[in-house]
């Protein structure tokens, strides 16, 4: 079921199909294809070990594909690794920045490393920018999580790469800093700068231009982003009372409901048949004396149901091929 | 409150973790069987105090009957192996400097005619005592030696010269270390255990650092290629070893008093040489390695034969020929040949090449083989 919304126009600056890599026997990416235009900033979204890690690394060179072809920044993802490698900034999940040096050494080695001309200046500016000027000499390792991120993105930029490869980069993150994080790659991307990150967040995931699922693997949704609730054409309401963890229980009985999760002091209803979600609510709500209002469908609830869905799917799809191991 | 209070369900549960984590990290669990195995190999067999077959040359200054008969008898010896006959006082020299002789037997001009007439003539042993173990060994050996050696000679019309004390008087020369201090052999060598101790533990967590920390990730994704990581990551110790040199270097100078007699020349190439063979193989180990400690016991894997089979705490020819092959792999062996040569028995370039060059091909081997391990993908 996946779908292709991405944008046609443009230059496509990743350009990848059939990406696979197996770790004995885990598939841990199948046959990914991924098309992201310049100047895009593509989330990259799924549950935890959904493969966003070991997709970001195979674009970037640091796996090897057991299958599939493409091109990043027109650079074959298979062969020509160390052009891709030079002209991609990659971020990693963990912070994998020297921690005994501090934030100018850590600048300045990777300014080396990329036989940059003029790298005290060019340490100056990513200095500058990232208002990390007077805390230059200070040790990485001692640096708090807001801190460290902006060092490890400040020197993943220092070689002003084409493509930027973020992985879960405001993980651990505090709001405003993240906030922050973001108006920067925004303005990056306004200069041009292609990004691909992949995130938990939803309130990160829809300051996307377009958004790819991954879960298991596998994608299973690759759009615009302001086309997606339209897409998957989920309906919700929002249902309020005293006792919800007994309303959760009856609503999942109802047909026509096919998502039940709690959000804050509320809890939402989820299905894709209008008419039958929203008798099933009115239903259980009169029953209960609850209050009950139609929403619109979050990001979060569209996600939850996607996985949803693949859970059970993978779930017997493993037990058969556990199943056939043995045999 | 009471200190010996316990449960022995939760000392179950962490017993249990325990086995499971030795179980997993496979590595460490093979050094700990393999070390008692090779140290029994080692000490068991390999080593041997009370060496026999130390290699001789002995030189004929001239060629009777019985000169013939001794030589015959001296081959047959299990104490000495001759490896070669010189001709010449020259030829003996050379031999006995070049190491391929620990001792020269010299059998002076007119040896038969003078003992025939009982005039007592003398019989030289000179003995390379810059290992005075080995050298120890035969020196006391030598006048039953060169009894047996005689014996077949001093039958039938020479039976009057069997008699003890025998008819003949050795004597011996300890050559470049003539009071037969330890130090002198110890001293020199101990740069070589130094130097490989602390050139192979300081790089061989050069990559499982990188790897632990998760920085490697990082390093990975940028360009950088694996020979510029393994120069870059290995000359900053060059340095570490010039000072070791020069602390050790001084220390025999003016603590113990040792001579450097040989060429500075054909000193720094075995030092240089042997410097960055030993970088070479720490690094190898961090190829191979996965966390720090693996990278550690390593180390000491390769610790122990440079002590045991190298020639430095215990004699090299003495050793079986598969214990000597195996030294002859290690970096250590042939430096500590370089290093005694050049500072106890005067040797140049030209005499120390012998074992220049093998030090230079474990280098390239070590240095490809650390290349060719080297992963540029996280795979």
């Amino acid at each position: 079921m996946t779908l292709n919304g991405g944008s046609k126009n443009g230059e496509l600056v990743i350009d990848v199909r059939g990406l696979t890599k197996r770790f004995g026997d885990l598939v841990a990416v199948d046959d990914l294809e991924l098309k992201v235009p310049r100047g895009a900033i593509y989330g990259f979204l799924g549950p935890n070990g959904s493969g966003k890690t070991t997709s970001i690394r195979m674009v970037c060179g640091l796996l090897k594909p057991d299958a599939g072809e493409g091109r990043v920044l027109g650079y074959d993802v298979l062969s020509q690794s160390s052009e891709i490698k030079e002209r991609v900034g990659y971020m990693t999940q963990k912070f994998s920045l020297y921690e005994d040096l501090s934030i100018r050494e850590n600048l300045e080695f990777i300014a080396r490393i990329y036989e940059l001309g003029d790298a005290d200046g060019r340490v100056d500016r990513a200095l500058e920018n990232l208002g990390l000027v007077e805390r230059q000499t200070q040790i990485s390792g001692k640096l708090s999580g807001g801190w460290k991120q902006r060092l490890a993105l400040a020197c993943c930029m220092i070689h002003e790469p084409d493509l930027l490869l973020l992985d879960e980069p405001t993980a651990g993150v505090d709001p405003k800093a993240r906030r922050d994080f973001w108006d920067r790659i925004r303005r990056f991307a306004a200069e041009g700068v292609t990004t691909l990150v992949s995130t938990h967040y939803m309130d990160e995931a829809v300051q996307c231009d377009s958004i790819a699922y991954i879960a298991y693997g596998k994608k299973l949704l690759d759009a615009r982003t302001a086309d997606i609730p339209a897409m998957i054409g989920l309906h919700a309401w929002s249902i309020e009372g005293p006792d919800l963890a007994r309303a959760a229980d009856l609503l999942e009985q109802e047909p026509g409901v096919e998502l039940v999760a709690r959000f804050g002091t509320a809890i939402h209803a989820c299905g894709k048949d209008r008419a039958a979600l929203a008798a099933a609510v009115q239903r259980v709500s009169a029953r209960e004396s609850l209050h009950a209002e139609e929403v619109e469908a979050g990001f979060e609830e569209i996600f939850i149901q996607l996985t949803a869905g693949r859970e059970n799917e993978q779930f017997t799809a493993g037990q058969a091929t556990a199943g056939k191991a043995r045999a | 409150m009471n200190l010996f209070e316990l449960s022995w369900r939760r000392v179950k549960a962490i017993f249990l973790k325990e086995l499971v984590q030795m179980r997993r990290d496979r590595l460490t669990f093979a050094i700990m069987v393999m070390m008692p195995v090779m140290q029994l190999v080692l000490f068991g067999y390999a080593i041997n105090t009370d060496p026999r077959h130390l290699p001789a040359a002995v030189e004929l200054r001239e060629d009777g009957p019985m000169t013939r008969s001794f030589l015959a008898s001296l081959k047959a010896s299990s104490y000495v192996d001759i490896v070669a006959v010189a001709r010449n006082e020259e030829e003996g020299e050379r031999l006995l400097r070049s190491g391929k002789a620990s001792f020269l037997i010299v059998v002076p001009e007119g040896f038969e005619r003078r003992l025939v007439r009982q005039e007592r003539p003398q019989l030289l042993l000179a003995a390379d005592a810059s290992d005075p173990v080995a050298a120890g060994g035969v020196v006391s050996a030598v006048s039953e030696i060169a009894r047996r050696a005689f014996a077949p000679d001093f039958e039938g019309p020479l039976s009057y010269l069997s008699a003890s004390p025998a008819p003949y008087d050795i004597v011996v020369h300890r050559r470049y270390n003539p009071t037969g201090e330890t130090a002198v052999n110890i001293v020199p060598g101990l740069l070589g255990v130094i130097l490989t101790m602390t050139m192979v533990m300081i790089t061989s967590i050069a990559l499982t650092r990188e790897i632990e920390r998760g920085t490697m990730e990082m390093l990975l994704s940028t360009p950088v290629r694996p020979i510029e990581v393994m120069i870059g990551k290995t000359t900053p110790y060059v340095l570490v070893g010039a000072v070791q040199t020069i602390i050790v270097l001084c220390a025999a100078a003016f603590l113990f008093r040792i001579p450097f007699t040989g060429s500075w020349l054909a000193f720094l190439a075995g030092i240089s040489a042997f410097i960055a063979a030993n970088l070479m193989l720490g690094y190898l180990i961090s190829t191979v390695a996965r966390t720090q400690m693996q990278a550690m016991q390593l180390t000491f894997f390769v610790f122990l034969p440079s002590i045991l089979l190298s020639g430095f705490m215990f004699p090299f020819r003495a050793m079986p020929a598969w214990a000597q092959a195996l030294g002859e792999a290690l970096p250590i062996t042939h430096f500590l040949r370089v290093i005694r040569e050049v500072m106890l028995k005067e040797a140049g370039l030209a005499d120390v090449w012998g074992d220049l060059w093998p030090l230079l091909i474990i280098l390239v081997a070590l240095a490809s083989l650390a290349l060719a391990r080297f992963r540029r993908t996280l795979d």
